[in-house]
């Protein structure tokens, strides 16, 4: 009974995705979106909530990518050109928001790439809707681990991000805290409410040769960290490491500094965002570090960096931050992998993405490797009174 | 040992905001029995208030306390029209489920207003550190506590001394006998509420100062912690209340101090479930039976 029952209900369900498929594809006989006479770039972005820093950013970086390109004609799809047309839809910083803004842009919107979300966890409640829509995702900005891969280890058919992966910034921060800042000790206070903060503290507890003197976790959304802190202080220690988004670290370097912890204090990409300095206090903010994929200071010696950096300056008065350029890049990839496949359809900019080599953008050159991760360089940024002053490149 | 004293000072600036907006809850229970879960996001309107009043208006910091609070009162006795008056003769479910859609309004229409985005708040007073022997407190942790202790002296004043507190006090012990007696009872409801959220107001001008930073979410976590407060303390009792509120703060803090800061939350709510099981009447609630 029960078989037959379960039979009866499988039988449904195919006849269900047979008619849907039926829907979806309803000209072409291949799979995923083809594009039109523009080419459909879905962004799926941060643009409200927790991280809408980072979204807001990444906003920016696509437009001015998008408007640079649509200037120059388009993109060169074999031997005609074509306008790109990125579609806006915030995922609200939620889980549950990304996965329906995924759904709309890959089946309403027939968006032949997406770009975004900025988070690794909005950006893994997409995966499966790209992969059946079979609509290649790049994440500008996710930087967890295995963001690529699925429970197995195998690769994510069609999921790619454009920045390196969390455990890359944690063994960079741990040996630029042993060599270059001599932190022989070391304490820790990491979010464990979100994949990016343990898989960072994770490498970093591995890849750091001294001791680590102290580990305190919090949720994202936390406020007060004093109690942390003062059991922290009473500890001795060199440096201290905060894995963590732009508001709650903001939050702990102003509580730290002052609760007059003095040591230099250390973070990730997520330090990135000019509000994290405004919830600190300029004069807060000082003997900090930071791992990035780009700062705008290698302006002075990189001509790429320096030309998006002033045509950033043109369109938004501000030096180009972390996740715009990372973004920027983004809409870059997508269009070189376009026109080394001669073709704007979804599936062919899959293979285009997982071929693309020595790519020369402005986080660097980034060739992607066979799990779907950029190979590239890192730069330590330090903060003093608030502002950039030195950027530490790291091969 | 200055460690540990540092930590009190901690749990205490921490505590000093739980029992203000415990006080609101336990208020409101007293009088109607209802539990306004929406009260942490009045706290949260207080905080963007003072945000308002000081960025836009340049007050100081005690105008921005005084117009929040008194923005908080009509905000909360404009709710207690609007979405319990009309409800105030039909089950306490009712009630109950009402404040969690006056609270998910309030969060996600202020979201819709200003976004969910955290903000820096203005830093009207300059902090500075003192150092006390072996621990330092910051002004703005001294205005906490003085703030704090003023406003629970007011509050006692106000219903032990004042008529108005008098019919607070009747209510509480039964609503029908005190309207026979001639109690404006709609009356005495919205001043309860008012003088509740105008508490919770300055709670949020405080945290602001405090934290540097608000968020149309913020009233959800401290307002359930709150909640939790005012059980600890006995719900109904307000004495109860500030020192429940004191004593959250304090086992947070202390949660946090010997490395279980992962588990603070856990705790807290912990204490809820132990004390509904070997004291459902709190600290100092009254031990009432049920009369079948």
């Amino acid at each position: 009974m029960k078989i037959k029952k379960m039979a009866g209900f499988a039988a449904a369900a195919m006849m269900c995705s047979a008619f849907m498929a039926g829907c979806t594809v309803k000209s072409a006989a291949s799979k995923g979106n083809q594009a039109g006479d523009t080419i459909k770039i879905g962004v799926n972005m941060e643009l409200s909530g927790a991280a809408a820093g980072y979204g807001q950013q990444e906003k920016n970086g696509i437009e001015l990518a998008v408007q640079e390109i649509n200037a120059k004609g388009g993109v060169n799809v074999n031997g005609k050109k074509k306008k790109i047309k990125a579609i806006y839809r915030d995922n609200k910083s939620s889980t549950s928001t990304s996965a329906s803004v995924a759904a709309q842009l890959t089946s309403q919107d027939k968006a032949v790439a997406l770009i975004g979300p900025a988070t690794t966890n909005a950006g893994t409640a997409t995966i499966p809707t790209a992969n059946k829509a079979n609509v290649p995702f790049l994440s500008a900005s996710a930087t967890a681990p295995d963001f690529t891969l699925d429970k197995k280890g195998k690769v994510q058919p069609y999921v790619f991000r454009a920045c390196f992966k969390d455990d890359y910034q944690g063994i960079t921060a741990a040996k630029f805290a042993y060599d270059t800042l001599k932190a022989k000790k070391v304490a820790i206070l990491a979010d464990n409410s979100s994949d990016y903060g343990t898989g960072i503290t994770k490498a970093f507890k591995k890849a750091f040769k001294g001791q680590v003197v102290a580990a305190q976790y919090f949720q994202a959304g936390d406020k007060d960290f004093n109690s942390i802190l003062t059991s922290i202080k009473s500890k001795n220690f060199d440096a201290l490491y905060i894995p963590a988004y732009y508001t709650e670290c903001g939050t702990i370097i102003k509580q730290a500094r002052e609760a007059g912890i003095k040591q230099p204090i250390l973070g990730a990409d997520g330090m990135s965002d000019d509000k994290m300095i405004k919830i600190a206090g300029n004069a807060n903010s000082s003997d900090i570090y930071y791992t990035t994929p780009f700062t705008a200071l290698s302006a002075a010696t990189n001509p790429l960096v320096s030309k998006f950096n002033k045509a950033y300056n043109a369109k938004f008065g501000e030096d180009a931050p972390t996740f715009a350029a990372l973004a920027y890049d983004s809409v870059y990839m997508v269009k070189k992998a376009i026109e080394t496949e001669k073709s704007a359809d979804s599936v062919k900019i899959r293979e285009g993405l997982a071929k693309l080599k020595n790519f020369k953008g402005v986080t660097g050159n980034t060739t992607m490797d066979a799990k779907h991760n950029p190979q590239k360089s890192i730069t330590i940024v330090k903060l003093e009174n608030g502002k950039s002053v030195k950027g530490y490149v790291v091969k | 040992m200055s460690t540990f004293l540092q930590q009190l000072i901690n749990g205490l600036s921490l505590g000093s905001i739980y029992a203000l907006l415990a006080l609101g809850y336990t208020m409101v229970y007293g009088i109607i029995k209802l539990l306004n879960f929406a009260h942490g996001d009045v706290y949260m309107l207080g905080a963007f208030f003072g945000y308002y009043t000081i960025k836009c208006l340049h007050f100081g910091f005690f105008g921005a306390l005084i117009s929040s609070m008194v923005f908080c009162a009509l905000a909360g006795v404009l709710v207690e029209i609007i979405a319990y008056k009309p409800l105030l003769n039909s089950p306490r479910i009712t009630m109950l489920i009402t404040a969690i859609g006056v609270s998910y309004f309030l969060e996600n229409g202020m979201t819709y207003l200003f976004t969910a985005n955290t903000r820096n708040f203005p830093q009207v007073i300059k902090r500075v550190s003192y150092d006390l022997g072996p621990v330092q407190v910051s002004n703005v942790q001294l205005l906490i506590f003085i703030t704090t202790i003023i406003l629970l002296i007011l509050l006692q004043v106000i219903v032990q001394k004042t008529k108005m507190g008098r019919a607070m006090r009747a209510m509480a012990v039964d609503p029908d006998a005190a309207a026979l007696m001639g109690i404006n009872v709609s009356g005495t409801i919205a001043f309860t509420f008012a003088i509740g959220s105008a508490l919770a107001g300055a709670a949020g001008v405080l945290i602001g100062m405090y934290y540097n930073s608000i968020d149309p979410m913020m009233g959800l976590t401290p307002g359930i912690k709150a909640f939790v407060a005012a059980v600890l303390g006995g719900i109904g009792s307000i004495p109860g209340a500030a020192i429940g509120g004191i004593v959250i703060g304090f086992l947070e803090t202390m949660f946090q101090s010997i490395g279980l800061s992962a588990y603070k939350d856990a705790a807290v709510y912990a204490v809820l479930i132990i004390i509904l099981l070997v004291l459902p009447s709190g600290l100092f609630g009254k031990r009432t039976i049920e009369k079948v």
